[in-house]
């Protein structure tokens, strides 16, 4: 589980640099797991089956590739995800042909969505069966192509190494994203001359890095005159890894920083200047900003739906700089007025120093009345929550108090529905890549397999899996994997005995009408499956905390375990809901702090 | 919404065009035609496709097709400045009363006859789009058996070439 050999654009680089090595006879197979030594490799997650045999044969030997080994590809997937958005590296899984690869699909899509540098190995039936339905066969690059931001199929072992480093420069360059590298049996037991560096080929492909100068001028010049600046950050901003250059852009424009879902960490939430996530779930004074907005700054964000609402009335006074590396999102929903393609980690300095040619010349414009209007709906409006009438437990107090109790080090995954927005809200984020979810997605059953994933490349933080029932009963299997190769990760199931986030809808649209959301896993079930029970089973730590009273005690306990995963089974209250919510198709405007409460906008300037 | 022809220089491997079609199926991208084929260099195919999109639709089709890794390079073909052909077969029925008649209808498009029997005729047409489609107005008349006809195929006017940026990379 070494840190210090990471996959990136500079290692690719330095490994075409490297003396060249002779060319060494050897099958595909061990030149999969070479390539992958190669390019710095140290953990992969995967699971074996027949067209994938031959590789798994010299992984075995390998003493510098960590092989977790799944109980489910699905797993596999996720846990590349968590290991990619924890430690900014390439995430590797491997699987077999057919069952094995579509049992990854999920894990691509989710990744496709939220650009989690990633890349996933498969086997495949032999290119002389390719096409006749053969056993465990599946169109696999077919299926992904949709999902993926490219994918490979190797049918001889001669083309493996080129394919694999493309596919790791591809993943992790430009928009990252993941890539699929398919193998056919007989490839892998092919013999090969193995050499390294290896010569890419790929003249399809530019990403672009540096901002356009004018375009940066004229960003510049809209920023120092708007009177309504707002940052809106996006999870770009965390995959270029420029948090620090945002965070002198902060210092230096004194703009308001709205942080999306996939954002949250990319600047401290403790600092006064970041009013929290935007969107359907997001704070008052985040949404608000940008309806009153007279620029928005739109930095490696994607004006995804759960943000603007109905578009048409999302910002509706404001201009728009968006600046993204990937050309195809600029002007996809809504027209910049100045468009930048380019890597934020180049473009916000090439920002700064436009900004601080053009404050040369001329004054920025004063935010002293926008900073007053804002901290006016931080004071009336702030996140918070009211315990339910039944008297049971509050999942957001328990969330809050997970995130108080374990702090900014600590890494937090959430699956997806109610328990992940409130892990959104109540865990206060000091720094990157400390939040891991399913953003654009929305695959529940994330958090189980993300943590571990997570925890294997980061063994010395404190990692939490913030899991509802729902979700945990998709994924967590992966507790067998945890237990078994010591990844002692914490799990939190947020148990209110229902898919909570459509009980949700159902109670605000559906009147009540409750259609299949109840599980019976909470108070006054039958407790099937009895989480404490399941997670004793795996050899996991595990405690049932029925009270707040109880929270922080139990937390602490969990805390103190090292050794081996901790399960909380945390039963709260059914009818808890995740506040403020700007219903489905209405727009921002309309954002309700709780149930038929409309902010009064005309208290403003 | 209106018309725009894209030349597409794509690298020629297997899946390129499920991508690209792919592409415009999943986008809702609608395609008035699309054809492929080889170039002057090796390796090197050209998809020229016909959409129908205007604006900020037709800027998403090409930001997204510049997306595909084996995507090269993307030029529109504005009318003005490029020519654009459709070839076209049409088996028309003609017998030994009308058979004078379909030839020099298809004369006065100098189209070819390729394909004569004692029931019908097998005429071949290249031109612009509008151009066959004035063709086949013309020859339903007589009644019109069986059409293929190709995708648009379109290069700019002048000297220059597409895939010289392309190939010095």
């Amino acid at each position: 589980m070494s840190k210090e050999s990471s996959v990136t654009p500079a290692t690719l680089a330095a490994a075409a640099s490297a003396p060249k090595s002779g060319p060494e006879r050897m099958t595909g197979s061990q030149a999969v797991i070479r390539t992958l030594e190669k390019l710095g490799v140290t953990d992969v997650f995967g699971l074996p089956g027949g067209a994938i045999l031959p590789t798994y044969d010299p992984l075995l030997d390998s003493d510098v590739i960590n092989h977790i080994l799944v109980r489910h590809e699905q797993g596999a997937g996720h846990a590349a995800q968590g290991y990619a958005m924890a430690t900014g590296r390439v995430g590797v899984c491997i699987a077999t042909s057919g069952p094995g690869a579509t049992n990854l699909i999920t894990p691509l899509a989710d990744a496709h969505m939220d650009s989690v540098p990633m890349v996933a190995i498969t086997g495949q039936v032999s290119s002389k069966v390719l096409g006749t339905d053969a056993f465990q066969e599946a169109d696999i690059v077919g299926m992904t192509m949709p999902v993926t931001k490219h994918s490979f199929m190797a049918t001889r072992a001669q083309d493996i190494p080129r394919m694999i480093a493309e596919a790791f420069y591809i993943a992790s360059t430009g928009r990252p994203g993941p890539v699929l590298v398919d193998i056919t049996k007989d490839a892998q037991q092919g013999l090969m001359d193995f050499e390294w560096p290896v010569q890419m080929k790929l003249r399809g492909y530019h990403p672009v890095v540096k901002g356009h100068n004018k375009q940066v001028r004229e960003a510049a010049r809209l920023i120092d005159q708007a009177e309504r600046p707002v940052l809106y950050v996006g999870g770009g901003t965390l995959r270029a890894h420029a948090c620090e250059e945002l965070a002198q852009l902060v210092e230096l424009t004194g703009a308001p920083v709205v942080t999306t879902l996939t954002a949250r960490g990319a600047f401290p939430d403790s600092d006064p200047r970041n009013l929290g996530m935007p969107g359907m779930h997001g704070t008052v004074p985040a949404v608000a900003s940008m309806q009153q907005s007279d620029l928005l700054i739109a930095l490696g964000a994607r004006f995804d739906d759960r943000v603007t609402g109905v578009v048409e009335s999302f910002a509706p006074g404001a201009k728009v700089v968006h600046i993204d590396i990937d050309p195809a999102e600029i002007s996809k929903i809504r027209f910049a007025d100045v468009p930048i393609v380019g890597d934020l980690k180049t473009v916000i300095p090439e920002l700064i120093d436009a900004l601080k040619a053009h404050r040369a010349e001329s004054e920025p414009a004063d935010l002293t009345g926008w900073w007053a209007v804002l901290n006016r709906l931080k004071d009336e409006y702030p996140l918070g929550y009211v315990p339910t009438d039944d008297g049971l437990g509050s999942p957001q107090h328990v969330i809050q108090r997970i995130g108080a109790l374990s702090g900014p080090e600590a890494i937090y995954a959430s699956g997806v529905g109610q328990h992940q927005m409130w892990a959104a809200q109540f865990v206060e984020y000091e720094r990157p890549h400390a939040w891991l979810n399913s953003s654009g997605l929305g695959t529940m059953g994330y958090a189980i397999p993300a943590a571990m994933g997570a925890q294997v490349g980061e063994p010395d933080r404190v990692v939490w899996a913030i899991d509802g029932d729902g979700c945990f009963q998709m994924t967590n299997q992966e507790l067998a994997t945890c237990v078994i190769n010591n990844i002692p990760i914490k799990v939190a199931v947020i148990n209110n005995s229902s898919l909570g986030m459509v009980r949700q809808w159902q109670t605000l649209f559906y009147e009540g009408r409750y259609s299949n959301t109840h599980l019976n896993t909470g108070h006054d079930t039958i407790h099937v499956p009895d989480f404490v029970k399941l997670a004793e089973a795996y050899g996991c730590a595990a405690f049932r905390c029925e009270s707040d009273d109880d929270v922080d005690a139990v937390i602490q306990q969990a805390l103190a375990i090292n050794d081996r995963p901790v399960l909380i089974d945390f039963t709260v209250s059914p009818d808890a809901m995740v506040w403020p919510m700007v219903p489905a198709g209405v727009s921002n405007d309309a954002i309700q702090v709780a149930r038929e409460t409309t902010p009064d906008w005309t208290q403003e300037d | 919404m209106a018309r725009h022809t894209l030349s597409v220089l794509v690298e020629d491997t297997p899946g390129v065009l499920a991508r690209v079609s792919g592409l415009f199926a999943r986008r809702q991208f609608n395609i008035d035609s699309l054809a492929v084929g080889a170039t002057e260099a090796p390796g090197i195919s050209r998809i020229t496709v016909v959409v129908d999109a205007d604006g900020v639709l037709l800027e998403q089709v090409t930001k997204q097709l510049n997306k595909l890794i084996h995507v090269l390079k993307i030029v529109e073909l504005p009318p003005e400045t490029s020519v654009q052909r459709e070839h076209i077969m049409v088996k028309v029925r003609a017998d030994a009363a009308t058979r004078l008649q379909v030839t020099q209808a298809a004369d006065l498009f100098r189209a070819q006859i390729v394909d004569v029997s004692t029931e019908s005729v097998v005429i071949e047409a290249t031109g612009a789009p509008d151009k066959l489609s004035a063709l086949l107005d013309v020859l339903e008349p007589f009644g019109v058996k069986e059409i293929a006809r190709s995708g648009t195929l379109g290069l700019a006017r002048g000297p220059r070439s597409m895939s010289e940026k392309v190939l010095r990379h």
